[in-house]
Parts: C-alpha cells; sequence; structure tokens
C-alpha cells in the first residue's frame, strides 16, 4: 500500500475544511465545529484508504463510510466533491428548499452517502450490518464509521459494540470523535464519557487514542488495522478539537451549529488561506 | 371463495411455517438472512440458525441494533428478515425502524410474534396494541396481521424483493386453517370470505375466524352478513371496502389491536372520505394488555363471536 505525504494529506484536510466552509456559508450556518474537525481523518481515509469508485458510487464491492454523528454531513460532503463523486458547485445548496444536500448525512439525496444518520446512536449498528455482510460474501470489504462523543451516550452504540467484538468484525474501522463538546456543554459536564479506549477494549475492541489532527498518526493508526487484523475490530479514539482549523471557530464556546455573516465568513477564509500558503497551495481559489 | 375453514387447529402451527418458509426463501435465493434477537426458541429456529449459517443470525436481546444490523446488511446487497415479540419488533425500535429503514428507503421484513392478546400470560408488558397504529404511521410502510398459516407463508415470500418497511404480525399458535394451501395473495388485495347484505365484517388476523363463527351465527337470527379478511391492514383495498360499503352500508370492524390507529381507523379514514357509512370497531379501546389465557383476554377486550353478534345487531337495530 501507498500511503501519501504528510503534506498531500493536510492539503486534502484543507481542501475539505474549505468545502465545508462553502457548504455552510450557501445557507448562512450550519452545524460548524463537528464538521471541521473531520476534516483531518476524512482527507487521510479518502486519500489513502477507502476503496470506491467516484463514477460509481454504488459499486457492490466498495468501502463502506458511515457517518454516524449525522450532523457533520457537510465534511462528508465536502469530502466527495474533493474525491469527485459530486460536483463541488453541489456544496453550495446545503438545506436550500427541496435541497439536494440536507445537513444531516442523506443516502438517498447525495451519492457517496451510504447512510442516512442524524437520529444519533444508530450508524454504529448499520456498521457492523454492513460489516458482518462483508464477512459473509468474503469480499474483503472494509467499513469505516465515526462516532461521536456525545453520541457514545447512546445505548445502542454500546449494543452494536458488543455485536461487532462478538461476530469478530475486524473488518470495521471506527472512530470516535472525542471534541469534549456536546450542545449542552463540555462532555463532562453534561454525560462523561469516562475512559472511551478503557471502554471499547473492555467490550473486545483494539482501542487507540490518536491527536485528531495528526494525519501521520491517523494514517498509522489505520494502516495498523488494516495490516495486523485479529479478528477484533478497531476504535481509534481522536482527541479532536471541535472547530478545528479556523482559530476564530475553535475559540467559541460553543461553536456546535453557527450562523455566519459575510464577517466571520471573510475571517475563516482569511485563516484557511494563511494555512494553504504554509501548505504551497496558493495557486487554488480561496475566497 | 373456496376457504376450508372447520373451526379446528391449523394443520401446520406458524412457527412452523416460518421454518419452512424461511428454508424455502435460503435455498432460492442466498441473500435472505433472518436476524433473530434471543427469542429462536420461541420461534423454535434453532435447527435453522445451525443448518444455515451465512443466513441466520442471533442479535441477542439487542432489538434496536438488530434493526442497524439488518439496515447494514440491506446496503451489503442482503435483504433481512427479523424477528421479535411484537411489542419488541414495533415499539421498542420505532425509530430505527423508522429512520435507519424508512427513511434511508431501505427494506426489511419484520415479523412480530405474539400479536395483541396472544402474547397471554407473558401479559402486558409483552402485549402490543398499540403496534398496528406505529407501523401504520411509517411512509409507505406495509402492515399485515395474519390470519391464517398459508396466508403467512405468502406474505413472507411476496415481500422478499418489497423496499420499504414490512411489518408482519402474527400469532405463534392457535391459528384456523382458512385459506386452501393454493391460495394467491396480493399486498393490498383483501378477501371476501362470505358474502352477505345486511353488514359487512371487517377483520384482520385472529378475528378473521371469529367474524367467520359470528356470521355463521347470524344468519341463524336472519342477518347476512358478509365477512372480509384485509390481508394487508395498509395499504388497504380501498376498492374491496368501499363495495363493501355501498352494498350494505353497515360495517363492523374486528381487531386484535388498539382500534385508536388500527384497523378501525383505517377504515373509518377510508369510508369518511369517499362512502360515509356507520363504521364501529370491536377492539382494543384505549387499554393496556394484561396476563391471562386466550380465552380470558378475548372475554375481557370483548374479541368474541359474541359480542361480534352483540354489536352487529346493536348496529342494525
Amino acid at each position: 500500500m501507498v500511503l501519501s505525504s504528510q503534506k498531500t494529506l493536510e492539503q486534502n484536510a484543507l481542501r475539505i475544511r474549505k468545502g465545508i466552509i462553502q457548504a455552510i456559508c450557501s445557507n448562512k450556518g450550519g452545524h460548524i465545529g463537528g464538521s471541521l474537525d473531520l476534516a483531518d481523518v476524512l482527507s487521510v481515509i479518502y486519500t489513502d484508504f477507502i476503496r470506491i469508485d467516484p463514477q460509481t458510487p454504488k459499486w457492490d464491492n466498495r468501502d463502506f463510510m458511515i457517518i454516524s454523528k449525522g450532523h457533520a454531513g457537510p465534511a462528508l460532503y465536502s469530502t466527495l466533491a474533493l474525491k469527485g463523486v459530486i460536483d463541488y458547485s453541489r456544496l453550495n445548496n446545503l438545506n436550500n428548499p427541496n435541497s439536494l444536500l440536507p445537513g444531516h448525512c442523506d443516502r438517498n439525496k447525495v451519492p457517496g452517502v451510504d447512510a442516512t444518520t442524524g437520529s444519533l446512536g444508530q450508524g454504529l449498528s448499520i456498521a457492523v450490518g454492513a460489516a458482518l455482510g462483508a464477512k459473509i460474501k468474503d469480499s474483503g470489504q472494509r467499513v469505516f464509521c465515526i462516532i461521536g462523543d456525545g453520541e457514545s451516550a447512546e445505548g445502542q452504540i454500546w449494543e452494536a459494540a458488543q455485536f461487532a467484538a462478538h461476530y469478530k468484525l475486524d473488518n470495521i474501522i471506527a472512530f470516535l470523535d472525542w471534541n469534549n463538546m456536546q450542545i449542552d456543554g463540555s462532555v463532562e459536564e453534561v454525560m462523561s464519557i469516562g475512559d472511551p479506549m478503557k471502554k471499547f477494549e473492555a467490550f473486545g475492541w483494539n482501542s487507540t487514542l490518536v491527536k485528531g489532527d495528526d494525519v501521520l498518526a491517523i494514517q498509522k493508526a489505520i494502516n495498523f488495522a488494516i495490516e495486523s487484523p485479529n479478528k477484533k475490530p478497531t476504535m481509534i479514539v481522536l482527541k479532536t478539537i471541535k472547530g478545528r482549523g479556523a482559530k476564530c471557530i475553535e475559540e467559541l464556546p460553543n461553536n456546535h451549529c453557527l450562523g455566519f455573516n459575510d464577517d466571520l465568513k471573510e475571517k475563516v477564509l482569511e485563516e484557511l488561506k494563511e494555512r494553504a500558503v504554509e501548505l504551497d497551495m496558493e495557486e487554488e481559489q480561496w475566497n | 371463495m373456496e376457504l376450508r375453514y372447520t373451526g379446528g387447529v391449523a394443520e401446520k402451527e406458524p412457527i412452523q411455517i416460518f421454518n419452512e418458509t424461511m428454508r424455502e426463501l435460503f435455498s432460492e435465493d442466498d441473500k435472505v438472512v433472518y436476524l433473530d434477537a434471543d427469542l429462536m426458541g420461541s420461534l423454535k429456529t434453532a435447527q435453522l440458525w445451525k443448518d444455515y449459517p451465512k443466513n441466520v443470525f442471533n442479535c441477542g436481546i439487542q432489538e434496536a441494533n438488530m434493526v442497524g444490523v439488518a439496515a447494514g446488511m440491506y446496503l451489503n446487497g442482503f435483504k433481512p428478515y427479523i424477528h421479535s415479540f411484537s411489542p419488541f419488533a414495533s415499539r421498542r425500535i420505532f425509530d430505527q425502524v423508522f429512520l435507519s429503514i424508512g427513511y434511508a428507503q431501505k427494506s426489511i421484513r419484520i415479523i412480530g410474534s405474539d400479536a395483541g392478546i396472544m402474547a397471554t400470560n407473558n401479559g402486558g408488558t409483552h402485549m402490543s396494541f398499540e403496534d398496528v397504529a406505529m407501523m401504520r404511521t411509517v411512509p409507505n410502510a406495509c402492515v399485515a396481521d395474519v390470519s391464517d398459516p398459508t396466508m403467512f407463508k405468502a406474505l413472507l415470500k411476496l415481500t422478499k424483493d418489497r423496499n420499504g418497511v414490512t411489518y408482519i404480525r402474527t400469532a405463534r399458535r392457535n391459528l384456523k386453517d382458512i385459506y386452501m394451501p393454493d391460495e394467491k395473495f396480493e399486498i393490498g388485495k383483501g378477501k371476501l370470505l362470505k358474502d352477505g347484505n345486511d353488514v359487512t365484517i371487517v377483520a384482520c388476523g385472529i378475528m378473521v375466524a371469529t367474524a367467520l363463527e359470528a356470521a355463521k351465527e347470524l344468519e341463524k337470527d336472519g342477518i347476512s352478513a358478509q365477512v372480509v379478511d384485509v390481508v394487508t391492514i395498509k395499504p388497504l383495498d380501498e376498492d374491496l371496502i368501499l363495495a363493501c360499503a355501498r352494498k350494505t352500508k353497515n360495517i363492523i370492524v374486528c381487531e386484535n389491536a388498539n382500534i385508536l390507529g388500527g384497523l378501525t381507523s383505517a377504515v373509518c379514514e377510508l369510508t369518511s372520505a369517499k362512502y360515509p357509512v356507520r363504521v364501529k370497531g370491536i377492539g382494543i379501546n384505549d387499554s393496556y394488555g394484561c396476563v391471562g389465557s386466550e380465552d380470558f383476554l378475548r372475554k375481557k377486550y370483548g374479541l368474541t363471536i359474541e359480542n361480534i353478534i352483540l354489536q352487529v345487531k346493536e348496529l342494525l337495530r
């Protein structure tokens, strides 16, 4: 397997962030915090690992991507635009009337989306079902799934965790977006998650903690899960910062769902542009 | 139409029908899978589980996760059938069924066993009267209440490739044989089991046999009742119900479920809009279940031949 360089992965993460801003600004607001913080992991998965055919999004033997925290739709949509599954122009339609781009992930509206999610706790179950199907088919398909830390208060997450271990679904590579923020405050305040690594280990999973914006560490963790299957599903806990990639968003006390005026948009794009210069991407359009 | 109804217990119980039919489905289509939530013992499918390790999966006591697993297996090309007792196969998993399957435009067949009073001694905790109402509100869902083992087999086979949510509620035992073994069924097509002129008894599930008995008794009193088995509560056979309404102008609905949102509601929604007639529902009147034998529960909730006769006579008075 040829793995990409840090610079390539970070460039793609930046492109994903830009698409997230494009989508969210098209409707003057949306679920920005928990979308931005997934840009790095999505960059790694979609640059190096997931086997999809952008021309045939419903290819039978594709790998699956289940975003269980469905409000991160803009992050997935932006990634699909980057991969050429959807056109960038579609990102201008987030939640517009009769939208072909609902804020929450919708498999029937957006090509390349595998699961319709938004009622939290259900995506990991869908992932384990798809993974069990792959085992029966002996197809070698892998299933990627991203769950939220707040979402992990849902009991169904732990039903699915138990199921995946029982059926030895080592073709699941899941991620926990541990940004420690949910709508009503910090996860610690609202419903503490404790030690998610230990919890998943206790449920029979491989579990590892990785810095959520460290693309090489994420790449290494995914690669290890693929190269060293041990009949256990893998949970990669991502220590993330909600709103990562734009300081002016990160610094807000609650950036779960934000309204966007032109001023804020300009500030964010200015930050992305500065990052683009660092990554030698000045030639790309940033406004 | 020719019936084989004698009033005796069916030649094959629904449990046996389920096992036989799933075997047939597995051999016809290797994408068919059956998931259960630790109630294989109740459906006597343990041997099926052993014989078909690539088609049968036990999800343990995780009904909500079972729906998600079914959604994921559908995503990967499979055709899931899932089973639990009807309350756990409906109200406990409603959001999962509604969103992960219905809204997401996937396909599933849900078998809810021990429907309504047929939970008998498991009592009110296991007794679903509300499942029909809930499942009817899932857009494009098919909701069926099994009246006879032949129908059960047909529904299992007919819905294999049906899109959306299919909810089949059934008793596990004590059904009567109504239909000839070669009877053909269609989704959305009811059966006029007995013709008549004075009143129409529209029934589903275990109440179909009861309605046939009541109609026989009513004949003795000079009341000519027609009996309809709707087969599917949703989609409802509108043409058949409206034809009956036009003919008899009086309808009694019989169901082993809450009449709020149940078949009674479905018939009223239809007739009030298209051909208003008097409709009276015999079913559960906004109550919880309780422990008891089938006989006890039938009497408690009025699901008896005698009560149908009484209600028909009151309606026609």
